[in-house]
């Protein structure tokens, strides 16, 4: 049982989990209908909100639709086109319907299924994100590590303060600046857009993120191009990222260094690295998860500023857009998907927690 | 008597606070050979700050000095911190109060009893896994194999303090610092965690330091007893010789101990007008 290991506990947990592989099952499945209800439920709430704020709003979208110098019969038709006319419950019950049979539709600013419309805002800024929090953690969490090993000290101080600009700089003027410096006078990334002209439109989307689809399609050339383009605002956004979790695990770290069982580890004679990394670093990973999983998802929602700046075709964009046209289909739309992607994280990182916290299970 | 183990002269331990540097203890002297000795003292007292700074963990601010602090011939002041590391945990360890903190809550027992010997050992796993089982058995762990798959949060106060001992002794150190290693315990249970101490300590023939709060117990199972109080040494006496102590602090606690065949309405407090003035 035990040959590799010199801790009999591995042989031991793997026989229980073997022995109640059944149970296991029918817990796991369990757990996922828990997951898909609650699923449902907050998204109902979330139709809902968004829905009736949409309606209360004084922006009418059918004079979005038709201007403000159409004659009443176009407009009253426009009207009737958008269900207006109906009671605002049945309006809401048809939308729910819609929604259910995975109908969010049509955007009257871009004139296509907001489903479709969504299929390709959103895997911009799914790739800008992602890379943005993978910086942000893969900087965050040493330097926060760091910070409260050597709490007091002059890399503490100056770790503190980059997080604190990365609170206190706002998200235009760093990536005017970054533009202005990077792109314009050293050339070391690309411009606004997602690619160069040149390139546009040569990729067939699978999965709507550049970095997968150029590599599918064999070009390696938009590869770079799109990393040369994606490499500022993704750096911008992992600063952000990075200030906060940098922060978090600072303290996060203090707390657990203070603990008397760190005392125990140094008392074992371990060395101090073994002590941060093995010792206080491990049960930090727990409430980590949840900071990093929030700040994924708020980059997820859509820097409006840096997709402006950068003309990134995201979901930020897109959303701005729609509200100021009064387009309330894309934008009860983008809220439901932003919501779904919040709960979706929320529950990864809860299920996460199960996996990595023995006290938990 | 040969040269002792360890060997205190003069150790201060300060610390810095607004109104200048408090000594929490205030120039002790006393040596340790393969005996067991006793430290008491009420809460404050810096009898845990002794033991810690004996391990160099007092940790900054605090600042430890003496004229002398020896072990086994090494001046431990002297010592850089990776030394250090070779002689904690391996020639001398601590077990802490409380093991519901003192363990980690994220690693099993066996992780955390086999990490103690790594740490000092090159050994071959399966050798690892042996001794981590002996060691607990030598706790009189009934089921050690079962025990070391656990966390500390499935095991009870008293196994978890005698995991701590497995743990703290598995590297075979020539000295113990048993820092109150029984007052987050049941009472029922103290016996027995301080007779598995004790008999290991002999067995090995270590020097051990059981720091206390408890007369008796320390009475009961040390050689020697030191008595703190306010940072400063007020008895050195063999424990049998406790009830002849001379200093009025010692006195006092001695006379304020509750019998079983009690005649008194009250006990007396101690009178600390007495010497505090020194």
């Amino acid at each position: 049982m035990a040959t590799d290991t010199p801790f009999p506990d591995a042989g031991a947990q793997a026989t229980r989990k073997r022995g109640g592989g059944a149970r296991r099952t029918r817990k796991a499945a369990l757990h996922l209908g828990g997951i898909a209800v609650s699923l449902i439920v907050t998204l109902l709430g979330l139709i809902a909100i968004t829905f009736f704020i949409g309606r209360v709003v004084p922006i009418d979208p059918a004079l979005a639709v038709v201007g403000d110098r159409a004659p009443k019969a176009v407009y009253e038709a426009a009207r009737v086109q958008l269900g207006l006319d109906k009671p605002l419950i049945v309006q809401f019950v048809t939308y729910v319907k819609a929604v259910a049979t995975g109908d969010l539709g049509m955007s009257v600013s871009t004139g296509r299924p907001v489903l479709q419309d969504l299929k390709e805002v959103f895997p911009a800024t799914l790739e800008m994100a992602t890379l943005g929090i993978l910086i942000g953690i893969a900087l965050g969490v040493p330097m926060g590590v760091h910070a409260a090993a050597k709490q007091g000290s002059l890399t503490d101080q100056v770790i503190r303060v980059v997080g604190l600009a990365g609170y206190a700089i706002p998200a235009f003027w760093l990536g005017l600046v970054g533009l202005a410096v990077f792109y314009a006078r050293l050339q070391w990334v690309d411009g606004p857009g997602r690619v160069d002209i040149a390139y546009d439109g040569l990729v067939t989307p699978v999965t709507g993120l550049m970095l997968v689809d150029s590599l599918l399609a064999g070009e390696t050339d938009i590869f770079f191009n799109a990393i040369g383009h994606l490499a500022l605002p993704a750096c911008i956004l992992g600063f952000f990222s990075l200030a906060y979790i940098a922060r978090m695990t600072r303290s996060f770290m203090l707390d657990q260094l203070a603990q008397e069982y760190i005392t125990t580890a140094r008392v074992k004679g371990l060395p101090e690295r073994v002590v941060i990394w093995r010792h206080a670093f491990r049960p930090i990973l727990l409430p980590l998860i949840t900071v990093c999983a929030l700040s994924y998802a708020a980059l997820l929602e859509g820097s409006v500023m840096i997709e402006t700046i950068f003309s990134w075709p995201g979901i930020g964009n897109y959303l701005t857009v729609a509200l100021l046209n009064a387009d309330m289909a894309a934008v009860l739309g983008a809220t439901l998907l932003i919501g779904t992607v919040f709960i979706i994280i929320n529950k990864v990182s809860d299920a996460l927690y199960d996996v990595l916290d023995p006290r938990a299970r | 008597m040969s040269a002792p183990l360890l060997a205190v002269e003069n150790l201060k331990v300060t610390f810095p606070s607004p109104s200048g540097p408090v000594d929490v203890v205030k120039g002790i002297s006393f040596s340790l050979g393969r005996e067991r000795l006793g430290i008491v003292g009420e809460s404050g007292s810096g009898k845990s700050m002794t033991g810690r700074s004996i391990l160099g963990l007092v940790r900054a601010p605090g600042k430890v000095s003496a004229t002398r602090l020896e072990f086994d011939g090494m001046d431990l002041l002297k010592q850089g911190e990776k030394a250090m590391r070779k002689i904690r945990g391996a020639r001398i360890s601590m077990v802490m109060q409380d093991p519901k903190f003192s363990l980690n809550p994220v690693m099993t027992v066996g992780e955390q009893i086999a990490e103690a010997l790594v740490a000092h050992k090159r050994l071959p796993r399966r050798e690892i896994a042996a001794r981590v089982r002996a060691m607990l058995e030598a706790v009189r762990i009934n089921d050690p194999d079962r025990v070391a798959g656990l966390y500390p949060h499935e095991i009870s106060g008293g196994m978890g303090q005698r995991v701590m001992i497995a743990m703290m002794l598995i590297p075979e150190p020539d000295i113990l610092i048993a820092d109150e290693p029984t007052s987050a315990l049941d009472v029922s249970v103290q016996a027995q965690v301080l007779d598995i101490i004790d008999d290991l300590v002999r067995n090995k023939g270590m020097g051990l330091i059981l720091i206390s709060h408890d007369l008796n117990l320390v009475a009961h199972y040390c050689d020697r007893v030191l008595v703190m109080n306010s940072g400063r040494l007020v008895e050195d006496c063999a424990a049998s010789e406790l009830k002849n102590a001379q200093h009025p602090y010692t006195r006092g606690l001695l006379a304020a101990q509750p019998r079983l065949d009690e005649t008194r309405d009250e006990l007396p407090v101690i009178d600390r007008t007495t010497w505090s003035a020194t």
